[in-house]
């Protein structure tokens, strides 16, 4: 482990791995993340959302089913108290995904407002993209690439909601529909891919089968009831059933 | 005060900012801040993790049964079934998220076509 004589580490240099991390932009989770982005936009359009305030609540949002259930909620007329309640429902999910990525993201000199910052563009796309890749990055750039990706995912993604407020008149229904679909079908997908427990599964099976339900009766708590409920179901059907080392497969 | 009962350009903004980037950002920083202490094996861990899923996949229940915009004028039969092959392919294909996504959008592009 030598170090140049200009000093610079074997492995590259923070600049380096920010390019590098940029550069993941080009992959297929990214892209679908941007088709994703197209049915959104269609759909906040639609929904009546000025391209000013889309931009916005996608910069600081940065969750597309936050986003979905926000641009329900005002649609709905609901008040901010109410919103707030559902939209932070949707997004307590955000806090065990950043909680899983720390011990492979920090090192113990990395700042915690680092981390922080890093933080908020922690996303399913980011977090499946960083569980991927994270481990063939040397510790100490692992930031430096980690930033330098989700930056660039969040910018582009921007850029993607502008274009689509520009020129989605000419998009037929047909091709908005189809985009619109996109967006169920990647959670649906990328949740199930990424759910390491068999209680997650069953949680997600209780949550697809208990949200239509709870619509029917009980259409302002419904993601709310589902996700608690479905939850309670989960968690002690898994602990009474416990899968241990005879699930194979992982 | 809902997003629109305040006639101000600035109120979606401070809308916006309460009620999704602090609903959302608190979740975030609360993350990092356990990062240390939580066991990503522990109990309550799991707890969380299994209602904030369940709750998502009530989010996607609502998309496909119950859509705004142009999704809704098409067959709930169709979309149901696009997202039930579209799920099976992801599955056969050893949980390969393209090819779930692809399918699923084969079946209801068909659909479409075939005017249901």
């Amino acid at each position: 482990m030598q170090k140049t004589a200009v000093g610079m580490p074997p492995e590259g240099t923070y600049l380096l791995w920010f390019g590098r991390g940029m550069r993941m932009i080009v992959s297929l989770p990214a892209f679908i993340l941007m088709s994703a982005f197209v049915g959104f936009a269609g759909f906040a359009r639609e929904s009546g959302i000025d391209f000013v305030h889309a931009v916005f609540m996608t910069a600081f949002i940065w969750a597309l089913p936050a986003q979905v259930v926000l641009i329900a909620a005002i649609g709905a007329g609901m008040t901010i108290v109410p919103t707030f309640i559902a939209v932070t429902l949707s997004s307590v999910r955000l806090m065990p995904m950043v909680t899983a990525l720390m011990p492979d993201l920090r090192t113990e000199k990395t700042r915690t407002v680092t981390l922080l910052f890093l933080s908020h563009f922690v996303a399913v796309t980011a977090w499946v993209m960083a569980n991927q890749y994270l481990g063939q990055v040397p510790r100490r750039f692992r930031t430096a690439f980690f930033g330098g990706f989700v930056v660039t995912l969040t910018s582009c993604n921007l850029v993607v909601i502008a274009l689509v407020y520009t020129f989605s008149t000419g998009i037929p229904p047909m091709v908005l529909g189809a985009l619109f679909f996109l967006t169920p079908i990647y959670f649906l997908t990328s949740l199930w891919a990424t759910a390491r427990d068999h209680v997650v599964k069953i949680a997600m099976v209780a949550g697809l089968v208990l949200g239509p339900v709870f619509y029917l009766i009980a259409p302002d708590f419904d993601l709310l009831l589902a996700g608690i409920v479905g939850g309670v179901v989960a968690f002690l059907i898994g602990r009474r059933f416990p899968i241990g080392e005879r699930s194979g497969g992982q | 005060m809902s997003y629109s009962s305040i006639d101000a350009g600035w109120w979606p903004f401070v809308y916006i900012l309460i009620a999704g980037w602090f609903a959302t950002d608190f979740w975030r920083y609360a993350g990092v801040l356990l990062g240390r202490r939580l066991s990503d094996t522990s109990q309550a861990f799991l707890f969380v993790r299994a209602v904030a899923t369940a709750l998502v996949a009530a989010v996607i229940s609502r998309l496909i049964l119950f859509p705004s915009g142009a999704l809704a004028e098409t067959a709930l039969a169709l979309r149901l079934a696009a997202a039930v092959i579209g799920f099976a392919a992801f599955l056969l294909a050893g949980q390969r998220i393209a090819v779930g996504i692809g399918v699923a959008l084969l079946v209801l592009v068909g659909g479409m076509f075939a005017g249901l």
